[in-house]
């Protein structure tokens, strides 16, 4: 492990009764990297960013961040070490404002006490006041402040998807972990979601990984690309060589033939 | 901002409301009868407002909540009446005995994902119930005596307090956490929210202050009965929050208003009593399943501008 790795896992695996969702996977991140993780559907993708996040304890394996080994971490103290994630099926909490959405992941970097919320004490208000800003700051950059007053669950489902985003973003992650973020939209709100992705990374000095299964989507922006196919990691590269890949081939062809039966 | 003189009107209305009761009272307006009745709704609305932060701001469905009531008002009876201790603190101590209790039931349960704290609750309830049924200390079945010490302004004052410290941490960080809770436990928890922490938190406030409400309620009836607090006054509390939307706190407290002045002009009928809150029940599903006001406050009704989601003071 150098000084450059963010993220290392080592033999990873969890069994659901007696299936065995995912098993054996092995895989690093640098600080900085866009990398891919693509696989059928039912692959165990989603499986996997359960265990990183500590929403699923992982049977077997190792998972460090940082320097500090994640097992076991209920997922507030994995976001509080620096990983945040969204979900592949949108968890907002509809019945809050955009706004307020995204002041929920500010929540743990605030200061001020019940007792001062209670009491209405000064840190309160400057507090709070810090809080919206910090949170209109985000929604700015993923063109959502003029949403900023609407119930969550009244967004377009494009815009729901950015807050997801944003809401990730809020809680200042290291390493952010995006399920399918571009499921359901169509091609030009696609492009559009993978250039800002690319600059949030810039901007934020981000480490990204990133779930897709749409695999040309993923050849575009990332450098790095693992491949989980029946919960196993069949192949790990850069787009070229993932392109080339013949196990990578047969595990999509399979998918195909199954679609189209 | 505008915002605290908003603050200021609420103020100024509440302190008319109270001298309007007081004036009611000391000029012997209203008799008795009625005085009592405005206790009562200051308790019910303590006894709404304390489960609204439960069930309608965090979503944990609490089923037992007499038993914090009656656990208020058994421990500051035997504070002032056995022990000789000022009213005040025995409110206090009552209250302070039902946060335990509250911990006690909620560490538990609320640690689990799921409903088991409706279980909890619901069984805990009928255990505080049965136990003061059996410590002849406190009377058994017949009750325990209790001297008249409450009167309008505290009743008044105490509910105003519980709206205020409720409404305030709602409209914080911590509320926001809580309500995030409510809407989606599993991204609450990934956006760094210690889930567990508040949802007990929430549990233990609501116990608090319905303990408060049973040190009123104690010392307002002359005498109290294991039986006023089983299962039928948890549903009571319950229903209070129900129909008036959860997730609103001005819909529970004007749905405690409301229904303590049906079961007022309906005390001498028990029978038509429920049958008209079932009736009020179903109506209230097949027309407004959200309950009054869904999620909503009463000022958000008379805003002209466009709807958002719950205004935080900031
Ligand atoms: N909580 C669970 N209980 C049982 N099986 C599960 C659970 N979560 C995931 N699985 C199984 O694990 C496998 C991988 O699913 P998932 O990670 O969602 O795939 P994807 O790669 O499409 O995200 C699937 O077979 C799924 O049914
Ligand atoms: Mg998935």
């Amino acid at each position: 492990m150098t000084n450059n790795t963010l993220l290392q896992v080592e033999n990873m695996g969890i069994q659901f009764g007696g299936l065995k969702a995912v098993q054996g996977v092995n895989l690093y991140l640098n600080n900085g990297e866009l990398v891919g993780l693509i696989g059928p559907n039912g692959a165990g993708k989603t499986t996997s960013f359960n265990m990183l996040t500590g929403v699923y304890k992982p049977s077997e394996g190792k998972i460090v961040f940082a320097g500090q080994t994640l097992n076991g971490k209920p997922p507030y103290k994995v976001t509080q070490s620096g990983i945040s994630r969204t979900f592949q099926n949108i968890r907002l909490f509809k019945d809050l404002s955009v706004l307020d959405n995204v002041k929920v992941a500010n929540h743990w970097l605030a200061k001020h006490s019940i007792l001062s919320s209670i009491l209405r004490l000064p840190n309160h208000f400057t507090s709070e006041a810090k809080m919206a800003e910090d949170a209109t700051a985000f929604l700015k950059i993923f063109g959502l402040d003029r949403y900023k007053n609407e119930l969550a669950k009244n967004l377009p489902y494009g815009m729901q998807r950015r807050l997801e985003i944003a809401r990730a973003l809020a809680a200042k992650p290291k390493l952010l972990l995006l399920d399918e973020p571009a499921a359901g939209m169509n091609p030009q709100e696609t492009r559009e979601l993978m250039e800002l992705i690319a600059f949030i990374r810039k901007e934020f000095d981000l480490t990204i990984l990133l779930i897709e299964h749409d695999m040309h989507l993923v050849m575009g922006i990332c450098e790095r690309i693992y491949v989980l196919d029946h919960g196993q990691l069949i192949a790990e590269g850069n787009p070229n060589e993932i392109r080339s890949n013949p196990k990578v081939i047969e595990a999509y062809l399979g998918e195909e033939v199954v679609e189209n039966a | 901002m505008k915002k605290s003189k908003i603050f200021w009107s609420y103020l100024i209305l509440a302190l008319v409301i109270y001298a309007v009761g007081q004036a009611l009272i000391s000029l012997n307006i209203i008799d008795m009868y009625y005085k009592n009745m405005l206790i009562t709704m200051c308790i019910n609305i303590m006894l709404a407002v304390s489960l609204h932060v439960v069930i309608g701001v965090t979503g944990q469905f609490s089923i037992g909540h007499a038993g914090f009531l009656a656990i208020g008002a058994y421990v500051s009876a035997i504070f002032t009446m056995k022990l000789g201790m000022p009213f005040i603190v025995a409110i206090l101590v009552g209250a302070i005995v039902a946060t335990l209790a509250g911990l006690i039931v909620g560490i538990p349960t609320l640690r689990l994902k799921g409903d088991y704290l409706a279980i909890a609750t619901l069984g805990f309830a009928e255990i505080i119930r049965i136990t003061f049924l059996n410590i002849d200390y406190v009377g058994g079945a017949a009750g325990m005596q209790v001297t008249q010490l409450s009167n309008w302004t505290y009743a008044f004052f105490a509910a105003l307090i519980t709206i205020i410290v409720i409404s305030n941490f709602t409209k914080s960080r911590h509320g926001r956490a809580c309500i995030a809770i409510r809407e989606d436990e599993i991204a609450a928890d990934a956006m760094g929210i210690n889930t567990t922490y508040y949802k007990v938190t929430a549990f233990a406030l609501g116990a608090f202050f319905a303990g408060v409400a049973g040190g009123i309620f104690s010392h307002n009836v002359f005498i109290i009965q294991p039986s006023a607090f089983g299962f039928l006054k948890s549903f009571d509390i319950l229903i209070f929050v129900v129909l008036g939307g959860l997730g609103s706190l001005s819909g529970a407290i004007i749905s405690a208003v409301l229904l303590t002045l049906v079961s007022t002009y309906l005390g001498n009928f028990p029978e038509t009593r429920m049958i008209i809150y079932s009736l009020v029940l179903i109506l209230v599903m097949l027309y407004r399943p959200t309950g009054l006001l869904g999620t909503k406050e009463i000022t958000d009704l008379f805003k002209s501008k466009k709807k958002g989601g719950i205004d935080h003071d900031q």
